[in-house]
């Protein structure tokens, strides 16, 4: 039976398909188009190029996107995420803060890296405020049964406001070294980021593919009634999706403000929810719930940040960034349109037919 | 051959392959002038595809079609009803919310003026009801009316907005009482008298002999064969179907009298005065090993609410519940599960299956469920539940990957009763487990449950069916009003319980 389906065709049908073609669409445009863009240098010992800065920029999107993934997989979303970013941000760069965030620093009472705070308790911190964040996300939408869009809406709006709270108000400039290792360092010249994407995508891989969870997940997405007949706590389901994607966020909010040396209520972790759930759609999990893939999430979030890059490459204006990104999701969400998949399919169908009876 | 102008229809050879599941196999169908013609066979037999075909949604491999004398070939729905060819679902699809009339001549509505022409478009309406004896006010909201009417102005619809040469109804009679129904017959007869050929979908063989011309059975995705109504005995129509001899179907008569009552047999569940404000008034109950309890009762009597009470879906706010002499103090399905408490629901799509997982997830999910987040069963052994199943309850299907929507009713309902299986349980609660099955499956679901009940499982049969229930059951439980109105012992005769179930014992 399964041997008689073509092998295009099997492909083709594989999740990751469709993803990879859009990837290595922008890759090959990026080779025709600027030479350079591949080129990988070593400078102090670290590598760099475009394309390790496409690592780099996209790991918090990464991140962010895997949470995101489970969330999406449940039938849900998470608008908060953006917001929790800002939260866990606000939260690092204030203890880092001598004085709590009560006075600001200048640069002239300036001590390089000073901080009362160790800095397991600062990690911890940002961890813990990110993850509290989801559980409250997950305890209004399956405690509360407020719907997710709305549940997780008020903290979006809601978590901004938290984020100055916590810093005064202020954008507070973190100066701290040892803090910039998780945004900036490099262990045998590849980023730190990129490492820890990994350690979280292993995690999360197994978390759903090696225990009942993720097979939970996707049938509460599909028919939480039937799921909760079966006896499985749909409640508990979503209440776990939801704190994970905000601890994912916590992360990204704590490579994010090491990266940029900073916190700004306003500003870290800008329309990530939205990117993310781009990124979550490119992979091709549905909306609606059901089936997913972590990995081709993954992959999404490497496509937007590699068509962000490349258009800086090409010196698109920044105010122009925007546009060009709304082209990305046109494309995408037509090449996801079942009319398009048909089309492209009976394409491809022929083509296979003919080499197979020229075979 | 007789004169082909009589023919409106004549499919030839028709194949259509999908993958792994249902199939038609050179299948040859005719439909003539002023015919009621039934189309009858098994959940995944191959008459919807064949209607599909017709109607363009799905487009045939092999075969033609030949339509009042040109071939033709049926590109969408859209093109379908342009040429002639009608269809009137089993769920009504019009606005409940907008007016007859206006449902009526939706999309061609008259134009005076440049706006749309009120009192025209209500003349027309009341001219396409009448055709069909249906006398209504056009303007009141199509929700105001009941099903029946609804469905007939569906049908009205269908023949106003075309000149429809071919009606295709779906099963058109599953919401229908009696009268209803006999009105929709009379309407069809009606349609016959002009000259429009009928092709009639049911599951009900009564309303075959009542109104149907010919017969054609199909089997399989196979042609088993066109037959003249009248000359097609009834248990002769059901062999066809089923493509085996009758036999069969009276071994579930035997197999429950072989299950001889044991004296000194175990009690498993008991339930005293449990309750639910609301739902259903106190009850008692009690359930042992080795039998099958009946539940009986009209459309509303409280039979789901009795499951639901049991398996923990509602709460009880009143009485007891001991399984194994053991109190049941949280309610829940998780708590039920782990207590060897099994609910097939009523709606099986809503509530039963997973439709885009496995069958070998479906089947694992109860078990799963059981086992906890952590305790994740290897793949290799939910392949082993998974076909162990699948084999024992003989559920159709190439692969335990199939996905469960792509299955028939039958096969579903046989994965949700292979879920709870999988978790061994004590008490298995069946809420209409047949409905929507046909006549092969039922009875092979009712065998299903006596041998469980062999086993040493307390089944509950619930069903709207008092036939089928009567043949199952050891034990009847008739339910009135939200009420336990009575118990009986299996051998109790069918008026007895419909005169408890009509409230006159």
């Amino acid at each position: 039976m399964k041997n008689n389906v073509p092998l295009l065709k099997r492909i083709r049908e594989n999740r990751l398909f469709w993803p990879l073609v859009a990837l290595a669409l922008i890759l090959i445009i990026d080779a025709i188009f600027a030479p350079g863009f591949f080129k990988i240098g070593i400078l102090d010992g670290h590598l760099y190029g475009n394309l390790i800065d496409v690592f780099n920029n996209s790991a918090p999107l990464m991140l962010v996107a895997i949470g995101m993934t489970l969330v999406i997989a449940t039938g849900g979303v998470d608008l908060s995420v953006g917001a929790v970013i800002a939260i866990s941000a606000a939260m690092g760069a204030v203890l880092i803060n001598p004085a709590l965030g009560n006075i600001l620093i200048t640069n002239d009472i300036l001590t390089k890296d000073a901080t009362n705070t160790p800095l397991w308790i600062i990690v911890l911190a940002d961890l813990l405020a990110g993850t509290l964040c989801g559980l409250w996300n997950g305890w209004l939408v399956s405690r509360g049964k407020i719907q997710p869009m709305v549940a997780t809406l008020i903290l979006m709006v809601a978590g901004r406001g938290i984020a100055q709270l916590i810093t005064n108000g202020q954008i507070m400039t973190i100066y701290y070294t040892p803090y910039f290792f998780f945004g900036n360092g490099f262990i045998l010249g590849i980023p730190v980021s990129i490492y820890i994407v990994a350690v979280v995508f292993l995690f999360a891989w197994v978390l759903v593919r090696k225990t009942s969870i993720g097979l939970f997940i996707e049938a509460v997405g599909i028919n939480a009634k039937s799921t909760y007949y079966s006896g499985i706590s749909e409640k508990n389901i979503k209440l776990f999706v939801y704190t994970f994607c905000g601890f994912c966020a916590a992360i990204a909010g704590l490579i994010l403000s090491s990266y940029v040396h900073s916190a700004d209520g306003n500003n870290n972790g800008l329309n990530y929810e939205l990117d993310a759930i781009l990124a979550v759609v490119i992979g091709g999990t549905l909306m609606t719930g059901g089936r997913f893939s972590l990995f081709a999430s993954v992959i999404g979030a490497l496509i937007i940040w590699t068509f962000t890059i490349t258009m800086y490459t090409f010196g698109v204006p920044a105010n122009a960034l925007l546009a060009g990104r709304a082209v990305l999701v046109l494309v995408v969400i037509l090449l996801y349109s079942d009319y398009a998949r048909r089309f492209l399919n009976k394409i491809l169908d022929r083509k296979g037919s003919q080499h197979g009876t020229a075979n | 051959m007789i004169n082909t102008k009589d023919f409106v229809l004549t499919m030839n050879g028709i194949s259509k392959t999908f993958p792994g599941v249902n199939a038609l196999e050179n299948v040859e169908f005719s439909l003539k002038r002023g015919e009621i013609h039934a189309l009858i066979g098994e959940n995944g037999a191959g008459k919807s595809t064949l209607i599909k075909v017709l109607t363009g949604v799905e487009h045939p491999e092999a075969g033609s079609i030949e339509f009042d004398g040109k071939t033709v070939e049926v590109k969408s729905p859209q093109h379908a009803q342009e040429i002639g060819i009608s269809t009137v679902y089993q769920e009504v699809n019009l606005c409940t919310n907008i007016s007859v009339a206006e449902n009526i001549m939706l999309g061609h509505e008259p134009h005076r003026f440049g706006s749309i022409d009120w009192k025209q478009l209500n003349a027309y309406a009341r001219t396409a009801l009448q055709r069909l004896s249906v006398e209504i006010d056009v303007s009141q909201p199509l929700g105001n009316y009941s099903i029946a009417i609804q469905q007939m102005v569906a049908i009205a619809r269908s023949l106003e907005i075309t000149s429809a040469k071919i009606l295709i109804l779906d099963e058109p009679t599953s919401s229908l009482d009696v009268t209803e129904a006999n009105r929709l017959f009379d309407l069809m007869q009606k349609l016959k008298g002009e000259g429009i050929g009928i092709i009639f979908i049911t599951h009900f063989l009564d309303q075959v002999y009542q109104v149907s011309d010919r017969i054609t059975v199909l089997r399989n995705g196979k042609l088993v064969g066109t037959y003249a109504t009248a000359s097609l005995p009834r248990i002769e129509l059901i062999a066809k179907m089923l493509g085996r001899s009758i036999t069969d179907l009276d071994e579930v008569s035997k197999a429950k009298f072989t299950g001889e009552h044991k004296e000194g047999k175990k009690r498993l569940l008991e339930a005293r005065g449990l309750g639910r404000a609301g739902s259903l008034e106190p009850f008692d109950i009690e359930l042992y090993a080795n039998e099958v309890v009946g539940i009986a009762g009209l459309l509303g009597s409280g039979r789901t609410e009795m499951a639901n009470l049991i398996f923990g879906i509602d709460t009880p706010d009143k009485g007891s519940l001991t399984l194994n002499d053991r109190k049941v103090n949280h309610f829940s399905p998780l708590e039920s599960l782990k207590n060897g408490i099994a609910l097939c629901p009523e709606d099986r799509k809503a509530e039963g299956v997973v439709g885009e997982l496995t069958i070998r997830e479906n089947i694992i999910l109860a078990l799963q469920a059981r086992f906890g987040w952590f305790k994740f069963l290897q793949t290799q052994k939910q392949y082993e539940i998974a076909e162990k199943y699948i084999r024992l309850l003989g559920i159709s299907t190439p692969s335990p990957d199939q996905l469960v929507k792509n299955l028939s009713g039958g096969n579903q309902q046989k994965v949700i009763l292979a879920r709870w299986l999988a978790t061994n349980p004590q008490v298995l609660i069946l809420d209409e487990p047949t409905r929507g099955i046909d006549v092969g499956a039922k009875a092979e679901i009712q065998k299903l449950v006596l041998d469980l009940a062999e086993e040493g499982k307390s089944c509950v049969f619930i069903s709207s069916e008092l036939e089928e229930v009567l043949r199952t059951s050891h034990r009847v439980i008739v339910l009135r009003d939200h009420k336990k109105a009575a118990e009986y012992s299996g051998d109790v005769n069918d008026q007895t319980i419909i005169q408890t179930m009509a409230g006159n014992l």
